[in-house]
């Protein structure tokens, strides 16, 4: 098992005749996710690689059903791609675009809250990022810009707010023959879709996740947040590390969203109210794999498995 | 994106929102002429910065004698102001903002930014006004106010009403400040602004509203289509490197350490810099290259890097992925030959094609070190420049 997306799911892209939308799409494909389809105004009716082309997301998804688009569209119309997607009934919209404007995202945040997907009713519509890698279920389904071969089916479930970090910590983990049951970059901007107590919610349930990996970084409080329902609601065993113990206070580092401000959103305060919350933080990154190895050890001492 | 006072307070102006009458100058005789013009029983004499805690510093400067005004601005135009953000150069002052002084009654706290957890606008208020505001957050939380607007909606009375009775404000200035709120709502979402801040708002004795201090930043994201807010930009307030780095499109943010970092994505650049402390030096800069790491990237950052006179060693950490190891390799190689490296170098490749890439830059007969882990890598240069 794995978390909302698998071998069986079927994705369209917005974007799909750009440079970086083609050579994503291509890439996906051939990690094995089930390209159903593309989006371009003004290309409708054509092909990409054999796979349909569609003017809007309403007529994919009459003609092709996906249950996820991802979308490369160009940051100055990324948030009018995610609103279209959800006003589709797309359950699953993974945005990658990096340079949205916040007030784009602060309307598209907006314009999805609280509606459902056209397949199924009861399922209210999830945005993953946007300025993430996207997520990936190893060995099944890639929806992203990460390298698919780093990656290994397994019962490690992995959230971040980066994207190489994350590759990072990934493949720490592969190496150490740790697989994952599903990755997913949160993205870097300060307003996105899905936060981590949303995955951390997911992992909890989903019964092949055996451990979690948490990166997080300054900024914010949504580490604090996570750090609150991992106390109440998250038995499995969760190693975290949190970027930027050296960042000055009032920059910018890289990401829209990683900025101390107002002495709010420090590594340290972060680090210390997830330890509180019984997460095990690493101060070094290049030791997330050996963590999780340790964890799991005990784990399986502590309660062997009953399956 | 960052703005002085003053042009905060013309855009304020725009919008309508009261700012004391006052003007930027550059010079003795600006202000001279100004002073003349303003005719007012006090004169206020600010220092245009970008850093805060200009007010301790000795940045702003009260007198009710005319004459004093030019006295005040020969001793600040030109003076280097140390603030607790300038960092211990400090800011050299180009610009005074002169204003006219407030007959204030009460002062008063308001700001708007962005909820990260629900997404939304949201107006910040407080009667702990000209106090910083972090301060009043930490001892008595319970005097900050807050309105979370739904954007589908925007900006309505009622949330300005709501605050204005909180506040426990006079019945003459509820409806100034429900205005004022409206166009502060207004300019942040036109104008793509990411945090409004007047500390102090304040009510003056002849019951006015008046924004005494202006701080507007900008989403970086939105500047492109507003350009009379691009416009606004002083490149004096910044780092000369990083004005050259964002030129290149590179991503960078100097420090005071010992080593300069360039790795690939915003995560793990930061990462890099931490496993350095851990290591036990310090990092001399953020260093961001991007997905691509190209030759001409890796080029640039060298030569922005061997800018910083600081540097004592380079360590260069990147996770390829999409892009394989041996190109980055190579453009590293290519970029090491034409960028004179007098200093330590460490390179930790990893993700596609990793091992080939490292073999390459072992048999360049390049002055480098190839580690295989950031650890490694970290430790590495750490140990070079203290050798």
């Amino acid at each position: 098992m794995s978390i909302l997306v698998n071998k069986n799911t079927k994705v369209v892209v917005q974007g799909i005749t750009g440079k970086e939308g083609s050579f994503h799409a291509a890439a996906c494909r051939e990690y094995g996710t089930k390209i159903v389809g593309g989006v371009t105004p003004g290309k409708g009716g054509t092909a990409f690689e054999g796979v349909p082309v569609f003017n809007t997301v309403s007529e994919a998804v009459e003609a092709v059903k996906p249950d996820v688009s991802m979308i490369f569209v160009p940051p100055a119309f990324a948030a009018d791609a995610i609103m279209e997607a959800a006003d589709a009934g797309i359950g699953l919209i993974v945005c990658i675009t990096e340079g949205i404007p916040l007030a784009d995202m602060i309307r598209a945040k907006r314009f999805i809250a609280g509606k459902t997907a056209s397949d199924n009713g009861k399922r209210t519509i999830r945005l993953i990022g946007p300025n993430c890698p996207g997520i990936i279920t190893p060995e099944e389904c890639k929806i992203g810009i990460m390298p698919g071969f780093i990656h290994k089916k397994g019962s490690v479930g992995v959230v971040s707010r980066s994207g190489t970090l994350t590759y990072e910590a990934v493949w720490q983990l592969t190496e150490l023959s740790l697989g994952q049951s599903t990755c997913i970059g949160i993205g870097g901007d300060p307003v996105n879709g899905t936060n981590f107590t949303d995955v951390l919610e997911l992992f909890q349930k989903d019964r092949n996740t055996e451990a979690i990996v948490m990166i997080g970084e300054i900024g914010g409080d949504a580490e604090e947040r996570a750090a609150d329902y991992i106390k109440s609601h998250v038995t499995k065993p969760v190693v975290g590390f949190i970027a930027g113990v050296t960042a000055p206070p009032g920059r910018r580092m890289g990401h829209a969203g990683a900025i101390i401000s107002g002495g709010k959103g420090t590594a340290a305060q972060k680090i210390a109210t997830l330890e509180e919350a019984g997460v095990k933080v690493v101060r070094n990154p290049a030791v997330i794999g050996e963590a999780v190895k340790s964890v799991l050890k005990k784990e399986k001492i502590r309660k062997p498995r009953k399956r | 994106m960052n703005i002085h006072e003053f042009q905060a307070k013309q855009l304020f102006t725009q919008f309508n929102i009261p700012v004391p009458r006052g003007k930027a100058v550059a010079t003795v005789e600006e202000t001279k002429a100004w002073a003349d013009q303003l005719q007012s029983s006090v004169y206020v004499v600010k220092a245009q910065i970008h850093a805060g805690g200009r007010g301790k510093a000795g940045g702003v400067k009260l007198t009710k004698e005319r004459a004093q005004v030019e006295t005040l601005a020969k001793e600040l135009l030109g003076k280097v102001l140390v603030t607790h953000q300038t960092g211990p150069e400090g800011r050299k002052l180009k610009r005074l903002l002169i204003e006219e002084g407030a007959d204030i009654a009460s002062e008063l706290y308001v700001s708007l930014l962005v909820d990260r957890f629900s997404g939304w606008p949201v107006f910040i208020a407080s009667r702990a006004g000209g106090m910083e505001i972090e301060e009043v957050a930490a001892h008595s939380p319970e005097k900050i106010l807050k309105a979370l607007i739904d954007p589908s909606a925007g900006y309505q009375a009622f949330h300005g009403r709501m605050l204005a009775y909180r506040l426990g404000l006079a019945k003459e200035i509820i409806g100034l400040f429900v205005l004022m709120l409206g166009n502060l709502y207004r300019l942040f979402m036109e104008k793509g602004a990411s945090v409004v801040e007047i500390n102090p708002l304040v009510v003056t004795r002849d019951q006015k509203l008046i924004a005494l201090d202006a701080k507007v930043t900008f989403d970086d994201n939105s500047l492109y289509r507003n350009d009379d807010i691009k416009a606004l930009r002083d490149l004096d307030e910044e780092d000369p490197l990083e004005i050259q780095a964002s030129q290149y499109g590179l991503n960078y943010v100097k420090l005071d350490g010992a080593i300069g970092c360039m790795v690939n994505g915003a995560g793990l650049a930061m990462a890099t810099m931490d496993t350095i402390k851990l290591a036990g030096s310090f990092p001399a800069n953020f260093l961001d290259v991007g997905g691509g790491a190209s030759k001409e990237t890796v080029k640039q950052a060298f030569t922005i890097l061997m800018s910083d006179r600081n540097v004592k060693g380079v360590f260069i950490n990147i996770f390829g992925g999409i892009v394989r190891c041996e190109r980055i390799a190579g453009g590293v190689m290519d970029a090491a030959k034409e960028v004179a490296i007098k200093v330590p170098l460490v390179v930790r490749l990893e993700g596609t094609n990793a091992e080939e890439a490292r073999q390459m830059l072992a048999e360049s007969g390049l002055n480098l070190i190839v580690a295989r882990t950031m650890w490694e890598g970290a430790q590495k240069i750490v140990s070079l420049i203290q050798s």
